[in-house]
Parts: C-alpha cells; structure tokens; sequence
C-alpha cells in the first residue's frame, strides 16, 4: 500500500547572493517524500505559476507540479488548507520555515490547526506506516533522535537534519508539468503595520564588570580565562582514577 | 577581597584590656552555664578560635581571649529586593529548562520580560514538571507557577499548549514571552500561538518603544512590527536581569486541568551511533593526543563510552585520526557538555577550540600541562593503563544497571 504524501514547496533565496534557489529544507521535504511514495507524490505552491526556480523542483524527478496561483504578499494559509482537505493526503511534509518573506514558521503549525491534524516537527525519518499509525524519528538537538507514534493523517516538518535532496537535473525540469490552480485571493495582514528591511547586523554584548572595589575591577581585567578550579587527582591507581572520571560522567548524564 | 580569615590584633588587644569601654563586647561567649535541673551544660562548639588559614585552633593554657567571634573577610552582597505586592500585569515567561535549569537563553528572555514588566508589573514563570533551579530570585521572576503532572512528562507539547491555555485564561497576561530554540521554545510558543489564533513575532533580537524586530527569512531581511502579544525571542534578546532580586511567589492554577488523549505518542529516545554526529554540535566528545599510544584502545574505549571521536592537530598530523576529527582553531571548534581529552597538553589552539565545552576531563601523565590547569577533574597517569580501568568500570556500571532492571 502506498501513501498519499504531499509535500509543500516554496521559492528560496541564496543566503549569500539572495538569488532565487529551490528552499533547502524544502527540497529536503520533497526529497523524504520521494523516499516515501516515490512517483506517487504530489507537490504543491502556493505564488507565482511565472517563477524559473520552480523547475528545479521538478528536476528532482517529478512528472507535474501544482500551483496554487497567488501574487506575492497573499495569504497562502486559506488556499493551502482547502487544497489539502480535499486532497486526501494521510502524510503532508514542509520545511519549518521561509526563506523569503516573513519565515515565521508558523504555517505548518496553523495549517496543523485549521485542519485538525497532528503536527510533527524536525522530522528525520518515517520507519514505518502500517494501518493508520506511523512510527516516526524526530530529530532533536545535538544529534540526538526520539521515537513518536502518531496516527494518519499528519503534518510534519523537516529541518536539516533529514536526508539530503538529490541533484536537480535539468532535462526532467524541462519536461515537467506545472499545473496550475484558480483560486481566491486574500491579503495578509502583516504587511499593514510591518515593515522588511535589510538585516542589521546584530550589536555584540558587552562584558560588563560590576565590581564595587577597584581591586576586584583589576582582577577582572587581568586574570586568566581559566582559573584552577580543578581538581587533580594524583598518585591514584588506574582504577580509582577511572571510577572518579566514570562517576563524573554518569552525574552529566553522558554515560547511560 | 580574600577569603582567609585573619586575625584581629586590635579586637584580641581589647579583650585582654579590662578597662577598655569595648571589653564586655570582646569577651567570647559564655562556655557553660546551669542547665534547668541543676547539671552543668557545656557548650562544645564556643571552643577554640579559627586560626589565620582558616584552621581551628584550640589553646587550653587559658590564654585564649578574644578573635573568638568568626569573622569572615568577604561579605555577601544582597541585592535589593524588587517587590510587587499588587501586580497591574502580567509578563508571562516560559523558559526551556534544559535540564531542569536556566539556560543563558532563559536568562536572557527574563531579562527581557523584566523590561516589558517595568515598576508595577509582575514577571511569571512558567515551569512544567520538576526542576533544580535555585536561582530564579537574581533571574528576576517574581511569580513562579510549576505545572507538575505526569502528563507533562516526556514529549507532550499538545498538553502543554492546554496548560499554558489555562494559565492565559487566569492571568490575561499583557505578553508571552518564549525562547525561539530547537530545544523546545520555538516549537511549544508557535503550537500556543496557533491555539490562541495570535500572530506572534519571531526570531526576535530587540525590543524598545513598542518596536520589535526580528529576523526574517533566511537572516536576509529584518522585520519590524509593534509588539504583538506573543513574542519569540532569539539568544540575547536583552541583558539577563543582574543587579536586584525578586521575590519568586508560588502561584498556582485555580482551575484544574483537562487530560486529553495525545494524538503524538512518545516512545523514547533512540540509540545514535555516536560517530554520525557531527563534532561540532556531538554532546559528548573523546579526544586522543601525542599522549596516547595504543589507538586500538583509545577507540575501543569510545565506543565502550559511546562518545564522538575527537583529536588534537599531533595526533591528527601524525595520521592517527582523520583531518575532520580535528578539534581546536583550526579544526572544529566544538561545544560539547563533557570533553574528555587523553594525552592532550593543550596548546592554546586546542584550548580555543573547547571554549564552549562545560565540562572537562584530562587524563594526562604531566601535571604541570595547560590542559590540567583547564580542566574540572584531571587524572595524572598512564593512559592505557586508565583507559582499560575505564573500559572495565563502564562494563561493571551498565550490567550491575540490568541486574538492578532484571
């Protein structure tokens, strides 16, 4: 039995030149989805039907790309949860945020919302589908994964820690299909009382020293990083000194 | 100012003194007295004085008078305590607690709400589950509200955003205030945000005259908007609260709280192989230098561990270790929980490199290297020797843990 997955795309922006690219996490959502249903799945955008970088998606190897046709600075949150409610999809993959835009990374978790679906964030790798409920690793800091159980249908977002999307090759970008999708317009509201502007570079914290004595001012000034607070254990045997070490790593709770 | 306790001459000049004005205040307390039935009580602590390196000192000749009283050189500063007896409003925070403690980022936002609170509002922390934080009163919290519960164990952020629903219908706060961090922050504020239906700012960097901006996009572009309720703060969003103290009141939920049936079920963490990681953001790092000798037991006790390989530039140069395991200025510059550095003297390169490492283990032969001086527990010995001890300790360890289970 294949799955219904439809994974969800958007237009990034090189983070140097901030020339239009496929989004990363994007094209990593397509990638897993690939992986999942193979020729099966859908992907879906909401804008511009005109925009070059959309091929790139279908040079992953994808026959058709639909377009939910949008100007910029339209809401696609009303017009991408009529789309999936109808659509019958059981898995529904995104990337956790823009690249362009706002990228709040609140869309998954209103569309989650609105459809009345669970949301996984950080989705690393789907083990298995069977029956309705699917077991899923969730990617958690420091590269550490945790197992969830959750019934279909469900949203997740992928971040960088699932697998990498493969090259797009430019014949099969040609070939695709893009098809597109009337649908109505709404203004997001944002953009009313916001204003984007190019990222400042953010000020550097100051060490401030509050010292009430001009001893401990100097003190602060001139003494090293790294204070001997250490301890040292010397003249140990082997052993003793590999129970201190193993009991220090058990307290931090790297040794399970 | 230091620590040694040191010897007053003047106060000891004065209690031999009997015609000093001060001399009844110098005398050391009273050593015995008449208990209520008529037996002699004796006082066995009031004995002695503290010598100059801190050292209790004794002296039964009977010459002993005065310095009795332990005086000690350092005196804590209290800071003044920031009191709000009637909160106009509320600035409610919700802090990560990785760990069950405040993390720099937590911190941070309290600093912020703290700012947002100014003279007449109150900042409310909310915590979920147990926690280890002593320091919330210098953080500046002045009501702390502890969701405690079974359902708020593990992985449960659909019942969290019920808690955090139910704390918003009692204190109408005037701001939410998150960490947007991986380590649950951004993930619990925009589920709560999408349950209120609020627009929240993210990635939010400075806040001031009803302004705040934050990153958006890929870090291209900033946006700047009023104040929303619900505010996602980024790593040093303000200056973490320093200079007062607060009162931290228990508060609590007035309503009790609905369990639902969680549509996400957490089955636990996963066993990662430890050499996948990569070493910048690995949490557990073991590093070998010139130092070690035998490499086949340097590995072997990695994997015993479970910990990420690390190496220093000789071990790397020499063709030990693969130029990617590099730690220092110019390999990675890593920021494990725990380092554990075998036979590495710590050249500062190595050293800049393990800057942002909490703590630090040094297995080293000289006790005189840099790296000890670093380090939170240093061993001075042989490596292999320590390092088959280690293997052995840890194989006790873990089966001695599946008796116990078994």
């Amino acid at each position: 039995m294949t799955t219904n997955v439809i994974s969800l795309v958007s237009i990034g922006a090189h983070p140097t030149s901030g020339r239009a690219r496929r989004a990363e996490q994007d094209a990593r959502a397509v990638e897993l989805g690939l992986q999942l249903a193979g020729d099966k799945l859908q992907v879906l955008h909401a804008g511009n039907i005109q925009e070059p970088t959309l091929r790139s998606y279908l040079g992953m190897g994808l026959p058709q790309l639909h377009v939910l046709e949008q100007p910029a600075g339209a809401d696609a949150l009303p017009v991408l949860s009529d789309y999936l409610r109808d659509a019958g999809a059981q898995v529904v993959l995104t990337g956790s945020q823009a690249e362009t835009g706002e990228g709040s990374g609140m869309l998954p978790f209103l569309l989650a919302e609105q459809l009345g679906w669970p949301l996984i964030v950080g989705l690393a790798q789907v083990e298995s589908i069977d029956g309705g409920v699917a077991h899923v690793l969730q990617a958690l800091p420091r590269g550490q994964r945790r197992r969830l159980k959750v019934r279909l249908p469900f949203l997740a977002t992928v971040d960088n820690a699932a697998p990498k999307p493969r090259q797009s090759a430019y014949g099969p970008a040609q070939r695709g299909e893009l098809a597109a999708h009337e649908v109505e317009i709404e203004e997001d509201e944002l953009f009313t009382g916001a204003v984007l502007q190019p990222a400042k570079p953010r000020p550097k914290r100051l060490k401030v020293i509050k010292a009430k004595s001009g001893a401990d001012r100097m003190k602060a000034a001139t003494a090293k990083a790294s204070g001997g607070g250490g301890q040292v254990l010397k003249g140990l045997s082997p052993e003793a000194g590999a129970e201190a070490i193993l009991k220090l790593l058990i307290e931090e709770g790297v040794v399970r | 100012m230091s620590d040694i306790i040191r010897r007053d001459p003047r106060a000891e000049w004065i209690a031999r003194n009997r015609l000093h004005p001060l001399h009844a205040a110098m005398q050391p307390a009273q050593q015995s007295w008449m208990g209520p039935n008529g037996v002699m009580r004796k006082n066995v602590h009031g004995v002695g004085f503290i010598g100059p390196n801190g050292i209790k000192r004794i002296d039964r000749s009977g010459a002993q008078q005065g310095g009795a009283a332990k005086r000690t050189a350092a005196v804590d500063v209290q800071l003044p305590l920031h009191r709000i007896a009637e909160p106009a409003f509320y600035i409610n925070v919700v802090p990560d607690m990785v760990g069950g403690r405040l993390s720099s980022h937590d911190r941070d936002l309290l600093g912020l709400a703290r700012q947002l609170a100014g003279h007449d509002g109150a900042v409310l922390a909310v915590v979920f589950g147990e926690h280890k934080e002593s320091a919330f009163a210098t953080a500046g919290v002045d009501r702390l509200l502890v969701l405690d519960g079974s359902e708020f164990d593990g992985y449960s952020p659909e019942q969290r955003v019920q808690g955090l629903r139910a704390v918003d219908n009692q204190f109408n706060p005037r701001h939410w205030l998150l960490p947007d961090s991986r380590s649950g922050g951004g993930e619990l504020g925009r589920r709560f945000a999408a349950s209120l239906k609020e627009r929240p700012a993210t990635r939010v960097w400075q806040v001031k005259d009803e302004q705040c901006i934050g990153r958006a996009g890929a870090g291209q572009q900033d946006v700047a908007r009023p104040v929303p309720r619900l505010i996602l703060a980024a790593v040093e969003c303000a200056e973490p609260v320093s200079d007062t103290r607060h009162e931290v009141l228990p508060v609590e939920l007035s309503t009790t709280l609905a369990r639902s049936l969680p549509r996400i079920e957490d089955l636990g963490a996963v066993a990662v192989d430890p050499a996948a990681i990569p070493m910048a953001e690995a949490e557990f790092i073991f590093s070998g230098g010139n130092g070690v000798k035998d490499w086949a037991l340097f590995h072997q006790t990695a994997a015993a561990l479970g910990a990420t390989e690390g190496a220093s530039r000789v071990a790397v140069d020499d063709g030990f270790m693969a130029r990617d395991r590099q730690v220092g200025a110019s390999g990675t510059w890593v920021t494990a929980r725990v380092y554990v550095a075998v036979g590495i003297s710590g050249a500062i390169q190595h050293l800049q490199g393990i800057g942002a490492c909490d703590k630090v283990v040094a297995i080293n032969l000289d006790p005189g290297c840099d790296m000890i001086k670093r380090a939170d527990l240093s061993v001075i010995g042989e490596s292999a020797a320590i390092l088959q001890a280690l293997i052995v300790a840890v194989d006790t360890y873990r089966n001695g843990a599946k008796r116990d289970a078994a």
